[in-house]
């Protein structure tokens, strides 16, 4: 398949993940759009890795690095969920509610 | 090498301290054992090239004397930010084994940040940078403010750094080598491919907004002011320049031969970031805010080193990277010491306190960079490599107005120091200062002067 293809969709992807950043409220849906970020990239590298595997001049282990790649994106993004998750959890605790638009005790 | 190695492996053994040993004062004292022989060991590796750790990285982390020396500075604040604040990070709360792991995760963060030449390692040292740090904003846990600066931090944080994986799959996917590493980035001359010039943009974005540059700025107040005050000490300043020791090393390596394409942008983000810092500190009322804009301030000056990028602007952020960490740690630590964090509570300070009066007239000064401190002789190798560079010649008078301007609201507290009397009716006045933690402000005030009038002993290193 033409690599644009790949490139569309991951920015797709992407910017539906950024849309939810930036327009949601709830603490849990935000992190659940950095997530669909973070995927959006695991697709991307993936894809390229293919498409420079394909290419004649390179060796394959060269192109096969963005694959080791996308494995640290999942374990560096495992252990943002669960120090994200905590602080959520303890936010939670305290004024029982996830809203973001509670946040604005730092303003004053 | 070995800080990384080592940092790591006292991390661990902090965590198995609050197991075993139950004293903080103990644990505490572990901790600063610790540090010792991190900075014993960045010693050896920056005067003999030697590592105890001799790995095969395959390159991918790749040291020399510039960075060694960076890292040294980054651990030897780290030394003293332990000194002075230790005593404040075992307030915090009753697990201060923990506190100091992650510290120490950090400082291996910021040695793999120093490092890397590789994206993926960038990557990583800025994550190992940032997760603990949200930990640690959040780590007064009934504190409503710290909850929320956690929060935002954290998600702030989590956006930034999509926004920069992005940004390295658009680079990699445009480099025709098929290559991570930061020197075998194909751009070729001419105009840049859209997808590179893309991932150049993204990671542009993604680094201004870890070191809080102008437009991405609008989390650092928050979070610098909800966070313990021991806490944005150390993320103000040892995490700050190390994130811009990062920047700077991956725009140099991967990106400098395209310069001319991108320093307009870096122009716009500086006068921005100058802007924004200077003239929104002034009217602040409280010294912590207040320090946390200064922060954004001063970030303006070191990207003056992005913009440059020479010779002299790798000296520049050397200097800097001592200078501003060295005065900042200082007046954190005296801050964390004020019941009033406004300028009010300072008044009549030198009445009550002299040395610390002192000691927060030199950190201030060396800040607003009055000649014969370290904040001088760091803005002006940033000004020489400004003028070096060639062209933009008027972006050295934009900042040097603006340092200007920063006069203001820096000598505003010196003046509620020396020459306003202290509030009478406040009865909890009389605040204990140990002898350690005077000597301790003492030997800071002695490092900036000596910095100020011998800029050798930090970058004499790559001159040798």
């Amino acid at each position: 398949m033409d690599i644009k293809l790949y490139i569309i969709l991951a920015i797709t992807l992407f910017t539906i993940g950024m849309i939810g950043v930036l327009v949601r409220r709830n603490a849990i849906i935000i992190f659940m759009c950095v997530e669909l970020m973070l995927n959006a990239v695991n697709l991307l590298l993936v894809a390229f890795s293919k498409m420079h595997a394909l290419n004649p001049s390179l060796s394959p282990t060269v192109a096969s690095d963005a694959q080791i790649f996308v494995f640290f994106i999942m374990v560096v993004a495992a252990a943002e969920v669960s120090v994200g998750l905590a602080i959520i959890v303890m936010m939670y605790r305290n004024v029982h509610t996830v809203d973001v638009n509670f946040l604005n005790r730092l303003k004053h | 090498m070995n800080t990384i190695i080592l940092s790591a492996i006292w991390g661990v053994i902090m965590m198995f301290s609050g197991v075993f040993v139950k004293k903080s004062t103990t644990q505490k004292y572990i901790a600063i054992t610790g540090i010792l022989v991190i900075v014993a060991f960045a010693t050896i590796e920056l005067l003999s090239g030697q590592t105890f750790f001799d790995f095969n990285t395959r390159g991918m982390i790749k040291t020399d004397v510039y960075n060694l020396s960076f890292v040294w500075i980054a651990v030897f604040s780290t030394l003293l930010y332990f000194l002075l604040s230790g005593s404040e990070i075992e307030k915090v709360g009753p697990h201060i084994g923990e506190y100091f792991a992650l510290l120490f995760f950090i400082v291996c963060g910021i040695a793999i940040a120093a490092t890397f030449n590789t994206l993926l390692m960038l990557f990583i040292g800025i994550e190992i940078i940032s997760i603990p740090l949200y930990i640690l904003t959040g780590s007064d846990k009934r504190n409503l403010k710290s909850n929320e600066a956690a929060l935002k931090y954290f998600l702030m944080g989590a956006f930034s750094t999509g926004i920069m994986l992005m940004g390295i799959a658009f680079v990699y996917g445009a480099n025709p080598a098929g290559s991570f590493y930061i020197d075998n980035i194909q751009i070729g001359t001419g105009h840049m491919s859209v997808l590179m010039a893309l991932g150049l943009l993204f990671m542009l974005v993604s680094m201004s907004f870890k070191v809080s540059a102008a437009p991405f700025h609008f989390w650092t107040p928050d979070v610098y002011d909800g966070a313990p005050t021991v806490f944005t000490s150390f993320m103000s300043t040892i995490v700050k320049v190390a994130g811009f020791f990062a920047f700077i090393r991956l725009f140099e390596h991967a990106f400098g031969t395209v310069q001319d394409q991108w320093q307009k942008l870096i122009i716009i983000i500086t006068i921005a970031t100058l802007f924004i810092g200077n003239i929104t500190a002034v009217f602040q009322q409280s010294v912590k805010r207040m320090l946390a804009y200064s922060s954004i301030a001063q970030a303006g000056f070191m990207l003056l080193a992005l913009f440059a990028l020479n010779e002299k602007a790798k000296d520049g952020i050397l200097l800097y990277a001592a200078a501003y960490s060295f005065a900042t740690i200082g007046l954190f630590g005296i801050l964390t010491k004020m019941e009033d964090y406004t300028i009010d509570g300072f008044n009549g300070l030198a009445k009550k306190q002299p040395i610390l009066a002192f000691a927060t007239t030199v950190f201030l000064l060396s800040l607003t960079g009055v000649p014969l401190t370290a904040g001088f002789q760091s803005k002006f190798f940033m000004l020489m490599a400004a003028v070096e560079n060639g062209n933009h010649y008027w972006i050295v008078v934009v900042a040097v107005l603006f340092a200007a301007i920063s006069a203001y609201y820096y000598f505003k507290v010196i003046q509620a120091v020396y020459f306003k009397e202290p509030n009478l009716s406040d009865t909890s006045s009389e605040i204990f200062i140990s002898t350690p933690f005077k000597f301790m402000l003492l030997i800071l005030v002695a490092l900036i002067v000596v910095i100020g009038i011998y800029p050798e002993i930090i970058i004499g290193w790559r001159y040798r």
